[in-house]
């Protein structure tokens, strides 16, 4: 078992392809929270083998795509000013701010590094001693972990260089506000399986009880998301709502009880803005009093100035499942993964990247 | 964003691992999994390992699988 392969066995997805279209009648519009299932989607085709019944939209779980200008303005700013190292994750680079990307000021000198882990940014901490390094906070509850155990590794080796520009968000409270806003139905939620190891399956019980919306934590290998469809088509034409876990074999309904206590030790909620969305009140994670010599927002005097959304683009519409991107006049001619003009271009998860590299269509 | 991929644990040094993944060994953090032991396959996200794998669970659903694609097989 290496937990990879086996999950790609194209038998066993006819298999489950075979059960999903006999089984399916009711019309279903199934969202993908995550933009990694997304990707599986788009990669292996899995649109196509559903029931013209089943319809897959995707929805806002891309921490990249839906970073606020206003938040990746404070990032560029940070990046602009002396003695000062940003570490950030890669995708975080091409990314339009309201006037520029993180990788133009570094083609003009600012010092900006594309780190794999926060345990790297850490290390470069301790080789600087004489700069002060930002790390971006950028993830959902997957992430946000890594980061609280990062500061926790900082404050036990004494490290004072170290800093978090903490703009993480969380999945449920952004959930709800898209179904409080009614703009989209849905029949069936596809939960992010890696924000739920963490979680586990309680904070999404409210969207079935409350919504009436069957709800199933999936994996992101393709027989993962196939049998994700079937648990979900099961719920719908059986007229129940549960929260269902598929991808047992990483997902406790308990989540992983350590990486929340850090989690909490270190963060605690606050409103956080999404693009295309807006603020959502307790949607993200501002660091703790206790740890606030590691915050960036308050250690630095930071001036993003006025934010600046390029004309044209609907990622926000897109993140809030509304549209779709070759409703995007933008699409494949201005924006494309070589020159993005939104988001959903740049990160590899985002859904106009998906769309555009996997060339489908509406 | 949230990528996470399995990696077999083959050493454990304090909160530390050295961890293989498809061949290659990387050191990743035990921090978010204490328990993790020697010869478990663990989730690695951004270098921390975040959940240890279910292989029970794992040959579980293969077998559900293996079961609907016998009778699929059968009823298409």
């Amino acid at each position: 078992m290496r937990f990879i392969t086996e999950f790609r066995r194209s038998d066993l997805a006819k298999g489950l392809i075979a059960q999903i279209n006999q089984r399916s009648h009711a019309p279903a519009r199934l969202m993908e929270f995550c933009g990694g299932h997304t990707v599986t989607i788009f990669k292996y085709g899995i649109r196509q083998t559903l029931p013209d019944n089943i319809e897959m939209v995707s929805g806002p779980g891309c921490p990249i795509c839906v970073t606020a200008n206003t938040d990746l303005d404070k990032a560029i700013a940070l990046a602009k000013m002396p003695q000062v190292i940003i570490a950030t994750f890669g995708d975080m680079l091409k990314v339009p701010g309201s006037h520029t990307t993180l990788q133009e000021l570094k083609a003009d000198g600012a010092d900006v590094r594309i780190v794999y882990s926060a345990l790297d940014a850490i290390a470069i901490a301790e080789g600087n001693p004489t700069s002060s390094i930002v790390f971006l906070g950028i993830g959902f509850e997957t992430t946000a972990p890594t980061i609280a155990a990062s500061v926790l590794q900082a404050e036990k080796k004494r490290i004072s260089n170290y800093y978090v520009l903490s703009l993480h968000k969380l999945c449920p409270p952004v959930i709800r506000a898209i179904l409080d806003s009614g703009e989209v139905e849905i029949h069936g939620l596809v939960c992010p399986g890696h924000v739920s190891v963490i979680i586990g399956s309680h904070p999404w019980d409210f969207i079935a009880r409350d919504y009436g919306i069957p709800c199933v934590i999936a994996g992101f290998e393709p027989l993962d998301i196939l049998q994700c469809v079937a648990m979900l088509v099961d719920q719908v034409e059986s007229g129940r709502s549960e929260v269902e876990i598929a991808y047992r074999r990483g997902v406790r309904p308990e989540g992983n009880e350590e990486a929340i206590r850090l989690m909490e030790q270190v963060f605690e909620p606050g409103p956080a803005a999404w693009r295309g969305i807006g603020e959502v009140p307790d949607s993200g994670l501002k660091i703790r009093k206790e740890y606030q010599h590691f915050d960036a927002a308050i250690a630095f005097d930071i001036d993003p100035g006025q934010p600046y959304e390029p004309e044209g683009c609907i990622c926000g519409d897109i993140l809030r499942g509304i549209k779709t991107p070759p409703d995007c006049q933008l699409f494949g001619n201005a924006c494309t993964p070589q020159y993005p003009v939104g988001p959903c271009m740049v990160s590899s998860e985002g859904t106009c990247s998906a769309y555009y590299n996997y060339g489908e269509g509406p | 964003m949230c990528l996470a991929i399995p990696a077999l644990v083959k050493s454990i040094e304090d909160k530390e691992a050295e961890a293989e993944i498809g061949g290659i060994t990387r050191r990743i953090s035990l921090w978010l999994t204490p328990e993790a032991k020697v010869g478990d396959y663990v989730l690695i996200h951004t270098g921390y390992a975040i959940s240890i794998l279910d292989q029970e669970e794992a040959e579980e659903t293969l077998k559900l699988f293996e079961e609907i694609a016998s009778l699929g097989g059968e009823e298409v």
